[in-house]
């Protein structure tokens, strides 16, 4: 046991290891020198901890609206348009700036434009010149029907003027209320052209339209924008950006963890459209039939749903329409069972079998749902509780903290408490990949590690649950220590093991995925 | 809300001098501050509705002409159609999503003529039964699902 603690604690970046009697681990470590693809482990590590440097950036508001200027202004220098336009015609290709280019100087620009609801730039606004001149400079604005002066009168390149109050109260109406921002188009009926953020920006004073207006765009942004992605805490205004697409942790300055792809709480190892699927049949009521399916039968003639909680198998329809009798075990009609039910000649009748088959799969298949599900609630719930553990230690940090030992001393607690954590989590979300997973080598593989990494958790759980007082501080810190660390790389061999799974293409589902 | 009123009155005295075919209006059906109206039609010569005579109610908001009017059948008379409600809601897309400020009292009564004179067989909506037992008192609650458009 001690050369397998060995290799365990060899995965430790930290030296403070030691090899004190953890026997009733029980590990079996053994089993994971064994492995075919065991030999692959360092290099699995090695590849982890460049992955762990995904290169993302956290962007604040302040920095997401500096980001989006400096897009414009990068396809600016290519394309030469005014800024304005150039950003709704990002906008249009969704901030892919490839695809702008390779349509601007491909296709046929005017199409381009008309797709975009802009006017073309280069098209002289001079040919729909000013019709509803009226005597000594004055115009008719048409929504509010009053005689102004030429100059208070302002159109978009489509030359649909009306007066500026008119432009306001229509631009504060879609802002406030409609939460239109990117797609205003002219106040004119049947005109589609947008309306641009620099005509928003001049015309609305009030600030507080402006600020959501600006938000509005912003968030049009981050959302159409691939590299970029909202963090999903509700309070929080944070975005990420990243350098490319991928399977990666976020962690937010805000402290969430969030999967970069679906924006979920970070879920490895289980990926986002197996989790999808799970959250799915969770919510949805495909288990509730599962459970009529497995504990009810069918009156074989009216078709009422039956579940019988008791008494003989001779059965009477309570259906008033209906009472007929039959047999519970065969189903077929009572008569020739007569008084000896035991000699239900009905019973081989393939007909019968496949009806008993087809209860007896969805009965398995409810067992198997439900042990999945109870394991994945119950972490989901224990990590609930982790959250109220972080207050306790807090108090017994301070407690240590008055009996001769530093503060840096007492911090392994709290670090014990972040590895619980994350264990928790991820035990939470093997049990949904577990679910999906078709018996193989694998899978029992990985079903090993999973135990051990979930017994390990428990028993660190359980120490952190247990007083500590002057005399066992000594022995409790080592312990703690020695197992959050064995946590700590239980979970990361675990983890690369999936890892080498989807690499390697081992993984075999229950289900049908679309290739991505 | 000034403006709602010199555009209104505006508007008013614009259907009155020159209304549409088959559109007029009597002042007495013109509630207190213009927010009211009601409007009379005819059904277009030519056209399955010829003969027949409609009212529609109008009612604007303070926020008018940015936010769309109410617009409704009204009285003993729906014109039967399969965009008219039994309940005299109508399901015209210029009256919801893609009303304009531009758009007047005028133009939503041209557009409801032309509505009714394209139409080629009188009957109502195929949801009609369950639209009008669930729908909400205002038609501008309702979020509209277009048939069509050719009609």
């Amino acid at each position: 046991m001690d050369s397998d603690d060995d290799f365990v604690a060899s995965e430790d970046d930290s030296g403070n290891e030691s090899n004190t009697g953890e026997d009733e681990d029980g590990l079996n470590v053994a089993l994971i020198d064994s492995e075919p693809t065991g030999s692959s482990h360092v290099d699995g590590n090695d590849r982890m901890e460049i992955e762990e440097e995904f290169p993302y950036e956290i962007l604040t508001t302040e920095q997401i609206v500096q980001h989006m200027i400096d897009c414009i202004k990068e396809v600016n220098t290519v394309v030469q348009l005014p800024p304005t336009i150039t950003r709704i015609l990002l906008n249009h290709f969704k901030w892919d700036k490839e695809k702008l280019y390779e349509r601007y100087y491909d296709g046929d620009r005017k199409m381009l434009f008309s797709e975009a609801h802009i006017i073309d730039p280069s098209e002289t606004t001079s040919q729909k010149e000013i019709k509803k001149y009226l005597h000594n400079g004055m115009e008719n604005c048409v929504i509010c029907c009053r005689d102004l002066p030429t100059s208070m009168l302002t159109s978009l390149a489509c030359g649909h003027r009306f007066c500026r109050d008119c432009w306001v109260n229509y631009l504060t109406t879609k802002i406030m209320e409609e939460g239109m921002g990117n797609k205003i188009s002219c106040a004119a009926h049947g005109c589609d052209i947008l309306v641009d953020d620099q005509t928003v920006m001049t015309l609305i004073t009030e600030p507080k339209v402006k600020l959501k207006y600006q938000h509005l765009i912003t968030n049009s942004f981050v959302e159409c924008n691939r590299l970029l992605r909202w963090c999903p805490k509700p309070e929080c205004s944070h975005a990420v950006k990243v350098q490319y697409v991928d399977f990666q942790p976020i962690k937010c300055d805000c402290g969430t963890v969030f999967c970069f792809l679906c924006g979920e709480n970070w879920h490895q190892p289980v990926k986002c459209d197996l989790l999808k699927k799970w959250r799915k049949k969770c919510d949805d009521d495909s288990e509730t039939s599962n459970w009529i399916a497995a504990n009810t039968k069918e009156c074989p003639r009216c078709n009422v749903t039956i579940e019988k909680d008791g008494g003989c198998n001779h059965m009477v329809c309570k259906n008033q329409n209906c009472k007929t009798d039959f047999c519970w075990v065969c189903l077929g009609p009572w008569e020739p069972h007569g008084s000896s039910w035991y000699s239900c000649n009905r019973y081989d009748e393939d007909e019968a079998k496949a009806a008993r088959d087809a209860q007896e799969k969805s009965r398995a298949a409810l067992q198997r749902y439900l042990f999945y599900c109870n394991r994945y609630m119950n972490h989901m719930q224990s990590l609930k509780f982790e959250n109220k553990l972080y207050a306790s230690i807090k108090e017994k940090m301070e407690e240590m903290q008055q009996h001769n030992m530093s503060w840096i001393e007492v911090q392994f607690l709290k670090k014990a408490v972040d590895v619980l954590c994350q264990c928790r989590q991820t035990l939470m979300y093997t049990y949904v990949f577990a679910y999906y997973l078709l018996k193989t080598n694998q899978s029992i593989i990985f079903e090993d590690n999973q135990r051990d990494l979930e017994s390990a958790t428990e028993k660190l759980s359980e120490y952190l649950e247990r007083d500590i007082t002057q005399d066992n501080i000594v022995d409790i810190k080592q312990r703690v220590q020695d197992k959050y660390r064995y946590c700590e790389s239980r979970r990361r061999v675990l983890l690369q093991h999936v890892q080498e799974g989807y690499d390697k293409d081992l993984w075999e589902y229950t289900v049908k995925l679309d290739k991505v | 809300m000034a403006s709602m009123q010199k555009r209104l009155q505006k508007e008013l005295i614009a259907i009155q001098k020159e209304p549409p075919p088959g559109v007029s209006v009597n002042p007495a059906n013109i509630g207190p501050n213009l927010t009211q109206w009601i409007v009379d039609m005819e059904g277009a010569s030519g056209t399955l509705y010829e003969g027949e005579h409609f009212q529609l109610s109008f009612k604007f908001s303070p926020k008018y002409p940015f936010d769309s009017p109410e617009v409704t059948f009204i009285g003993s008379n729906i014109p039967i159609h399969p965009h008219v409600y039994s309940n005299g809601h109508i399901c015209l897309s210029i009256l919801s999503e893609d009303w304009s400020p531009a758009l007047s009292v005028i133009s939503v009564c041209l557009s409801i003529i032309s509505m009714l004179s394209s139409c080629k067989e009188k009957k109502r909506p195929p949801d009609n039964s369950l639209y009008v037992k669930t729908c909400s008192k205002n038609p501008k609650k309702t979020k509209w699902w277009y048939h069509d458009d050719n009609v």
